[in-house]
């Protein structure tokens, strides 16, 4: 049983990785990218039966600083 | 005074930091972050700057969640002091002692250099050795010290006069140029800035001194 975190920041929080991504875009002759956040995907081994609330309050007590960043979670 | 210095696995200002407290009077230990809880008797807690769990996940994450930070928080809860340098501030807003969080520097550059600071306020343990709107120069050198925290708070931060300290000149995209902060008691103090590292004549400038000094006098006191 697998489940995906994928932890961004918040949008409003400038995001200096994804705009150094993007000027880089640009530099390569990619015209047309208004915006890149950069994120982090976790991917978690869990024993059978392991709830996605479960998984929520891994994102809540460490996987996301849920000052800054957001988290969603995929099952399955 | 006796303080305790935390150390974890990838600190590696901890010893820097027992000096300067260890020269300024206070009695020091340093407690392995394993342990779960702190000697007996001790005032404040320092937690040292450095790349803690090899700033795996967040800088600062997993050390927040170790066995010592539980005790870091009950000491806190029970009106203790604590100071947080560097990473040790990122411990500190990753444990919520502290509002907002750290984000990656601004131009994505690990910073090392002297940088001026301004004293915003006199009124804590940490800040009395200085005069509010006094500028004095210490290093930083992080990847991660571009501090946020949402409207809300920073207005609780200035209407509380909890900024410690600001950039004379912003170095790394902090809101408001905040280079270091203090908890709602004030007891409870996190910056970027290395005062460690600007504590005695040899370190090219001693503008740190007074942060220890001033910690060990009042708290010996008290």
């Amino acid at each position: 049983m697998k489940a995906r975190v994928t932890v961004m920041l918040k949008n409003g929080v400038l995001d200096p990785q994804g705009e150094a991504v993007r000027h880089a875009l640009g530099s390569l002759g990619f015209d047309g990218v208004e915006g890149v956040r950069q994120g982090k995907v976790i991917e978690l081994e869990l024993a059978p039966g392991t709830t996605e609330d479960t998984v929520v309050q891994m994102c809540e007590k460490l996987l996301a600083n849920t000052v800054i960043e957001s988290y969603r979670v995929e099952m399955g | 005074m006796h303080a305790a210095v935390l150390v974890f696995p990838g600190s590696n200002c901890d010893r820097d930091l027992a000096v300067a407290f260890e020269r300024a009077g206070a009695r020091v230990s340093m407690v392995w972050h394993k342990e779960t809880g702190l000697p007996d008797g001790v005032d404040l807690v320092a937690v040292p700057g450095g790349f803690s769990y090899g700033d795996y996940l967040r800088c600062g994450a997993i050390a927040a969640n170790s066995p010592i930070c539980g005790a870091l928080k009950k000491h806190v809860e029970r009106g203790g002091f604590a100071l947080g340098i560097c990473n040790g501030f990122q411990v500190l807003t990753e444990t919520r002692l502290l509002p907002g969080a750290l984000r990656r520097n601004g131009n994505l550059k690990y910073i090392c250099k002297p940088v001026g600071l301004r004293v915003e306020t006199a009124d804590s343990a940490f800040t009395a050795g200085y005069a509010a709107g006094q500028e004095i120069t210490v290093p930083i050198a992080h990847h991660d010290g571009n501090y946020y925290a949402d409207d809300e708070t920073l207005k609780a931060l200035n209407d509380q006069d909890r900024v410690a300290f600001r950039y004379a000149d912003n170095p790394n995209g902090s809101v408001q140029d905040i280079a270091g902060l203090l908890s709602e008691n004030r007891r409870v103090l996190g910056m970027m800035p290395h005062p460690e590292r600007m504590a005695e004549p040899a370190h090219g400038g001693t503008d740190g001194q007074a942060m220890f000094r001033a910690l060990t006098d009042q708290l010996e006191t008290a």
